[in-house]
């Protein structure tokens, strides 16, 4: 979107930059609880799991603080068009950035539970994803911050690669659980933690989509697919 | 009462909702020019007021928005060397027409000024004055468009029992809308308000917008203002014009969620200048 | 308190006690007149002087005639002058605004305002006395009738030109003529100036002397007639105050002791009626 000038009245420029910055270290700080939590569970650091865990207050504090800004700038400024959109896209950013903590904050409280259960094959495979949806979320960030719909856009087409990637990923677990009994439950876990993976990578998509509503005023044509293990029968496998 | 088919049914009331679903157009200009002397103020204006919706003219000083307004009653000409070209069409006839008096014209068109105008006599010949320009009325028939005229004004509880009484006393907002009925009192198709509110408190404001919510039923009206909050409370389609020309026009809501020009999007967000 | 602060607090009280001391002086000279004309003309003050004519002196002649004089004079000059004036205003404030012929026309109005009285009344003396051959009442009406026209003119276009153009905008929104515009709102809404103005003149009009000198002369004995010279205060006042009799100069106090409570109580009305109308 062109970059518009100034507001004659420069504080609000101002207060838009605020909510700027606060969303920014939301996603930074999401991005981080991510890695932190998928680098426990390789890891088996049941310490670093509490870690992050621990910190996902800090994005509720955030999440808290960025709503009653939005709420007060929209009383305050009376916002209009682009401002507006910009300002309601930030304050459902917001509570999109930390649903994605809860996520990050479950993926860690089960690597915790896993503790020192030995690897898994598939074990492998889930840091990878969580590479990719980190990456996603840093991506869609770094949109907002440029208000660019393009880079917004190209986010949203790298879902349907986490989705094919979950897609495989529990195709091969219910091998996996078929084979080897015993490690059912580690494997529930791991299945749970590439389920949350999967669902960042739809919240970054919702986000992106917030991103190039708030820069063009139009909403994404397109929604991309959903992971299809909802189609995935005992058959098919 | 019998002879007021304008009065809105309750359901019409009751059941607005503002949108420019079905407003056929009511007033349109074509290649509307207007000079001031030498000076170009409108260009090629091409603008459709839709029947019964309210249509705000909004934009920043100067840009020709109460000129334009000025131009649909021909209220320019009370003054030498304005002039207008090109066509503003009401039900197929050129109003800027030399051959259409303005007088008559002025009678299907009314219009409220910025700041109250109330003449110096008593409310009830504040209102009279209008209807006896157009109309001889039996002295029972024009008690009842007085009080047809104030009500439909809202203005009729806080005055019936002090019509005699001069209008200066009244309170600004009061005045402002004496002003209102005294305009509808003589029975116009479209209503134009020029700045209604600028000079009101924000209560006399609220109770003018109210006022206009409700008159949509049975006018077609044209609001300029500078607040463009009021533009976005009270009309349907918003027009934004800029050096004399409309810069865009759309329904109201999506000129302030997602105006498609950049000068718009700057006006309205404040960016201004 | 800076120093600065302390000067401005001293030009302030040096401004202010200068003026209210101009004020004063002002004050006191009317103050005095009034005193004098009082002390003077009070004990000569009898109602003889309202009831009987001028006679010579030691018969106890009064004023009567020339009160009677003066009022049908400028009751006359005024019947003349308002409607000329008055229109003549709205002319200048409703159809002439930045008009050559409005121009012209406010520039000689305002020469008029300025011109000595005498001369008007030489021109009238010229225009209806040296034609009939006969000093007349008549004639002095027409002067006083010159010299209040450029006065209703000015005060009657200045009132007009308050009027905000926004109540003459409202009228004509409604559909209204120019003239019923004008008619019936400009002239309403500016009628207490209006008012106001052709009381002061009326005031003006009725302690002028030299207009009258040469057209209605003066009369020694009652007359009403309009064709005849005829009698008025100010200029009893001018022939008596120089008699060498005492008896008439006590009438001459006497008649501007009338003349000045008269304009007076005009102009106390005057005040009154447009305090009432706001």
């Amino acid at each position: 979107m062109t970059d518009s000038p100034a507001h004659t009245i420069t504080s609000y420029d101002d207060d838009l930059e605020k909510l700027r910055n606060l969303i920014t270290r939301m996603g930074r700080l999401c991005e981080a609880q991510i890695m932190g939590a998928v680098n426990a569970l390789v890891h088996r650091d049941a310490v670093a799991a509490l870690a992050v865990a621990a910190a996902d207050h800090e994005l509720d504090l955030l999440e808290a603080e960025t709503e009653q800004f939005a709420i007060q700038t929209i009383a305050l400024r009376a916002p209009v068009a682009v401002d507006l959109r910009e300002i309601i896209a930030a304050l459902k950013t917001s509570a999109i950035l930390e649903r994605i903590g809860d996520y990050a904050k479950n993926i860690a409280k089960r690597a915790s539970v896993l503790g020192h259960g030995g690897t898994m094959e598939p074990m492998v495979i889930v840091p990878e994803m969580a590479r990719m949806v980190a990456q996603m979320v840093a991506s869609v960030i770094d949109a907002y911050i440029a208000r660019d719909p393009i880079l917004a856009q190209e986010v949203a087409d790298r879902d349907q690669l986490v989705d094919d990637f979950y897609t495989s990923l529990f195709r091969l677990m219910l091998t996996f659980m078929m084979e080897n009994p015993t490690r059912i439950t580690a494997s529930a876990h791991l299945l749970f933690i590439a389920k949350s993976l999967e669902r960042i990578g739809d919240h970054a998509t919702n986000i992106a989509e917030l991103v190039i509503y708030s820069a063009t005023g139009e909403r994404m044509t397109e929604r991309p697919k959903r992971d299809d293990t909802a189609f995935v029968s005992g058959a098919n496998i | 009462m019998a002879e007021s088919p304008q009065m809105a049914s309750l359901s019409d009331v009751v059941g607005r909702h503002n949108s420019l679903d079905g407003g056929k157009p009511f007033i349109e200009t074509r290649n509307l020019e207007f000079f001031y002397g030498e000076t170009r103020a409108l260009k090629s204006i091409n603008l459709s007021f839709p029947e019964s919706r309210v249509t705000a003219l909004i934009g920043p000083s100067g840009c020709g928005k109460s000129t334009l307004l000025r131009v649909i009653n021909r209220m320019y000409s009370l003054y030498p060397g304005q002039r207008a070209t090109g066509e503003v069409l009401m039900g197929g006839e050129n109003l800027i027409d030399a051959k259409v008096d303005p007088t008559e014209l002025r009678a299907r068109i009314g219009m409220v000024f910025q700041k109250p105008t109330p003449f110096p006599m008593s409310i009830q010949e504040n209102i009279t004055f209008g209807v006896r320009l157009h109309e001889s009325l039996s002295r029972q028939a024009m008690d009842e468009r007085v009080e047809w005229s104030l009500r439909k004004a809202a203005l009729w509880d806080e005055v019936k029992d002090r019509l005699k009484s001069s209008a200066l006393g009244l309170s600004g907002g009061q005045q402002q809308r004496l002003c209102i009925a005294r305009t509808i009192a003589v029975k116009p198709q479209v209503l134009l308000f020029d700045e209604p509110t600028s000079a009101l408190d924000p209560i006399s404001t609220a109770k003018v917008e109210e006022l206009i919510a409700e008159l949509r039923a049975d006018f077609t009206i044209v609001i300029v203002t500078h607040s463009m909050q009021q533009a976005a409370r009270c009309s349907d389609q918003t027009a934004f014009m800029y050096l004399g020309e409309v810069i865009e026009v759309g329904p109201t809501a999506q000129i302030f969620t997602n105006p498609r020009e950049q000068r718009t999007r700057e006006y309205v967000t404040g960016r201004f200048g | 308190m800076s120093r600065l602060a302390a000067r401005r607090k001293l030009t302030n009280l040096v401004a202010a006690a200068l003026s209210s001391l101009a004020a004063l002086i002002a004050l006191a000279v009317l103050g005095s007149i009034l005193w004098t004309l009082f002390e003077r003309g009070f004990p000569a003050l009898r109602w003889s002087v309202l009831t009987t004519s001028m006679a010579p002196t030691g018969e106890n002649g009064g004023l009567a005639n020339a009160i009677v004089g003066s009022l049908i004079q400028v009751g006359i000059g005024m019947v003349i002058a308002t409607p000329i004036g008055v229109l003549g205003g709205t002319y200048l404030s409703e159809y002439a605004r930045g008009s050559r012929l409005g121009q012209v026309t406010r520039f000689v109005s305002d020469i008029l305002l300025s011109a000595p009285s005498i001369l008007i009344g030489l021109f009238v003396y010229t225009l209806l006395v040296a034609t009939t051959k006969t000093y007349s009442g008549i004639a002095g009406a027409v002067a006083l009738a010159v010299i209040a026209i450029p006065i209703i003119i000015r005060t009657t276009e200045d009132m007009l030109s308050l009027v905000p153009t926004a109540l003459r905008e409202a009228a004509a929104a409604l559909g209204a003529p120019k003239w019923k515009v004008t008619t019936l709102i400009a002239w309403r809404a500016a009628g207490a100036g209006m008012l106001t103005g052709l009381l002061l003149s009326l005031a003006r009009l009725a302690g002028e002397t030299a207009p009258l000198l040469f057209t209605s002369l003066g009369n020694l004995n009652w007359s009403t007639s309009l064709g005849k010279p005829m009698a008025s205060l100010p200029i009893a006042i001018y022939q008596f105050a120089a008699s060498p009799y005492e008896d008439l100069v006590q009438l001459a106090w006497a008649g501007a002791l009338i003349v000045t409570v008269g304009v007076l109580a005009i102009n106390i009305i005057a005040q009154l009626t447009i305090g009432r109308r706001r």
